[in-house]
């Protein structure tokens, strides 16, 4: 499959009165066209920086794309993200790539209709007029399971519950038929039953639209249903992408292994359901010397405070970046 | 919409109730409101008649309701001063207060929310730096010797400006200027929190990564929202412009409400400074009512009542 998203040696920096935040240090990865990517990391560890930093959206000041790539091949064949003019990634913003954003309370405009926000889209990116842009909005409506389209078009946000509102803000995402979405956290703020739909809706969206998918999120649980690939991040740097099977059956890197243990489950004793990583995230305002995980981590040898860690394969599509071969039980040659 | 219009309606009505009742306990709490009224030098013999003659002799009951009855008909008694009706006398007097509030209100208006705006849109700057130390020092001075100063300088030495009164429509300048000032720096400050704030809001990442022209994120984002807050300050200083312009109505000798009510209490005229602690207070009710209303055509959120 070619690949419709290309990302090289990302490094963004945030200059704050504190000194230098190290948000991202360096990460790479790559999408397939039609493939759903999950990133999975902890707060903190750069997963929604290193999206927002494609794009143009860190604000700025105070953060900065230091360096890297993103090759978008997208409708104007490939390009560098990093290098376009705010102009030209306005225009791929919105449609080519949309986004959904977490917390639908407050990713919405209060005083908008929820017609004319999903419309604006269609009549800047497809030069509809408004009338056009109307007709169509009303079918994305229906189409994201919104009943009765004709008078939700003129409802206001705080009408619409929390799971309607993240399916609006899916339909203003979907809006222009774009090659790829990035979705940040979308259904972290919905309870259970309603993760459970729009994680259906996003099922049914994605066959539909043959759209690729970066999920960005912390939880595990709902990545195991929907991806392809997982890519899990730590101290904003990729700590292990792998196949999603093959990340659940055979984690490579420590980190993955607490995260797995650290999934509430209903089938252990009492007193061992919750699980949690010893340690907290590291500080990053501290730039990094050696491998971020090495505080927490039980198996970290002297290497692992010498050099950071590059990502190293151990299977197929299965990159790890970490020294030690748990499998084993030894350090990994090279 | 309506019943969110027909709850302000009964909250203004039950605000003007309550004014009446002060205005009505404020001259008896001395006890006897006839030896207030009268001069010093009367003889008790007049002040029994004058007490007669007002009804203080009645029960309080009686003489309350019949205060509210003749209010509904704007009848509040005749001026001691005039001795003609009170109410036509502030009514007349309304012009002249509207105009300068007007204009005081314009002014604040037009040089603070563009001055607000810019600095919302570039925190930091050099006009920014301006306008917001420009905004505190206006919202510090005394007003009242700003206009002695103003008078001072552009009336006496320059002689741009007359001095006092309301003959010319030069003459509302000075004290539409020392009345919109603090108002000004109040609106540049407000504007200024409220763009920062909204440009931080989550809906305005979601209208940049829609890929929104940087011009139709601001109009129609951005400032329809600020407009929420500003419409509210607005009408509540507009409402202290018209009511609270008594010392700058005085030092400009400029014949509206504030300085008839100077006047009146100066003169002891109790009807007269009644009938104009309720008209000012009806007309503020009245602005605060059309302020709600406004509030409810921006904000759907009030219209539909949540």
């Amino acid at each position: 499959m070619p690949m419709i998203l290309e990302v090289k040696n990302l490094i963004t920096k945030f200059y704050t009165l504190d000194g230098v935040v190290n948000a991202v240090n360096g990460v790479s990865f790559d999408l397939e066209e039609g493939e759903l990517l999950a990133i999975v990391g902890e707060s903190g560890s750069g997963k929604s920086v290193t999206m927002m930093s494609l794009l143009g959206l860190i604000p700025s000041p105070p953060g900065k794309v230091e360096s890297g790539e993103a090759l978008f091949s997208g409708l104007d064949g490939q390009q560098d993200l990093l290098k376009l003019s705010p102009q030209e990634l306005r225009n791929v913003r919105g449609g080519q790539i949309g986004f959904v954003f977490q917390d639908p309370i407050s990713t919405l405009n209060p005083i908008m209709t929820i017609g004319e926000q999903i419309s604006e889209t269609l009549t800047r990116h497809k030069g509809m007029t408004r009338e056009e842009a109307r007709g169509q909005a009303l079918q994305l409506l229906a189409q994201v399971g919104i009943p009765d389209p004709e008078l939700r078009y003129k409802s206001y946000p705080f009408q619409f519950s929390g799971g309607m509102r993240q399916r609006v803000v899916i339909a203003i995402a979907i809006a222009c038929t774009p090659q790829m979405i990035i979705a940040d956290e979308q259904t972290t703020a919905l309870d259970v039953t309603v993760q459970a739909q729009i994680v259906e809706l996003f099922k049914r969206l994605r066959e539909l639209l043959n759209v690729a998918v970066i999920w960005i999120t912390h939880d595990l649980g709902v990545v195991a249903g929907i991806a392809d690939r997982v890519l899990v991040m730590y101290g904003g740097r990729p700590a292990e992408i792998a196949l999603v099977d093959d990340l659940y059956e055979r984690p490579q890197h420590p980190y993955t292994v607490g995260l797995l243990g650290a999934l509430p489950r209903l089938d252990a004793e009492e007193s061992k359901r919750l699980v949690s990583i010893k340690g907290t995230p590291p500080d990053s305002l501290i730039p990094l010397q050696h491998c971020p995980f090495a505080w927490r981590c039980q198996f970290a040898f002297e290497r692992c405070w010498e050099e950071i860690p590059p990502l190293i394969a151990v299977g197929d599509q299965h990159q790890t970046a970490c020294f030690y071969d748990m499998e084993k039980g030894e350090a990994r040659d090279g | 919409m309506q019943r969110y219009f027909l709850s302000k309606l009964g909250q203004s009505i039950l605000l003007l109730f309550g004014v009446l009742l002060l205005v009505f306990v404020m001259v008896r709490v001395t006890g006897d409101p006839a030896s207030l009224m009268m001069s010093r030098q009367a003889s008790p013999e007049d002040i029994a008649a004058f007490r007669e003659r007002m009804g203080f002799n009645d029960p309080v009951l009686v003489q309350f309701s019949r205060l509210i009855s003749r209010a509904i008909v704007g009848d509040f008694g005749a001026s001691l001063h005039f001795t003609t009706p009170a109410m036509p006398l502030v009514v007349q007097r309304l012009p002249a207060t509207l105009e300068l509030a007007l204009a005081g209100l314009l002014m604040a208006v037009i040089v603070g929310i563009p001055l607000g705006l810019v600095g919302g849109f570039n925190p930091g700057s050099l006009i920014d730096s301006v306008g917001r130390f420009l905004a505190l020092l206006v919202q510090s001075i005394p007003n009242f010797w700003l206009a002695l100063l103003l008078i001072l300088y552009f009336a006496v030495q320059l002689g741009w400006f007359p001095s006092f009164g309301r003959d010319e429509w030069k003459s509302v300048v000075m004290p539409a200027f020392v009345l919109g000032l603090p108002v000004m720096g109040q609106i540049v400050r407000l504007t200024r929190s409220a763009v920062l704030e909204i440009r931080g809001e989550d809906f305005i990442r979601t209208a940049h990564a829609k890929g929104l022209e940087p011009k139709t994120i601001y109009t129609k984002h951005v400032l329809r929202n600020v407009a929420i807050p500003l419409v509210s300050v607005i009408g509540v200083q507009f409402g202290y412009m018209l009511g609270g312009s008594i010392y700058i109505e005085t030092i400009f000798s400029w014949p509206g409400m504030g300085q008839l009510l100077e006047q009146a209490i100066g003169w002891r005229d109790f009807p007269l400074v009644q009938a104009l602690a309720v008209f000012t207070s009806l007309v503020v009710l009245g602005l605060n009512l059309l302020t709600d209303m406004a509030y409810a055509v921006i904000d759907p959120r009030i219209r539909y009542g949540r």
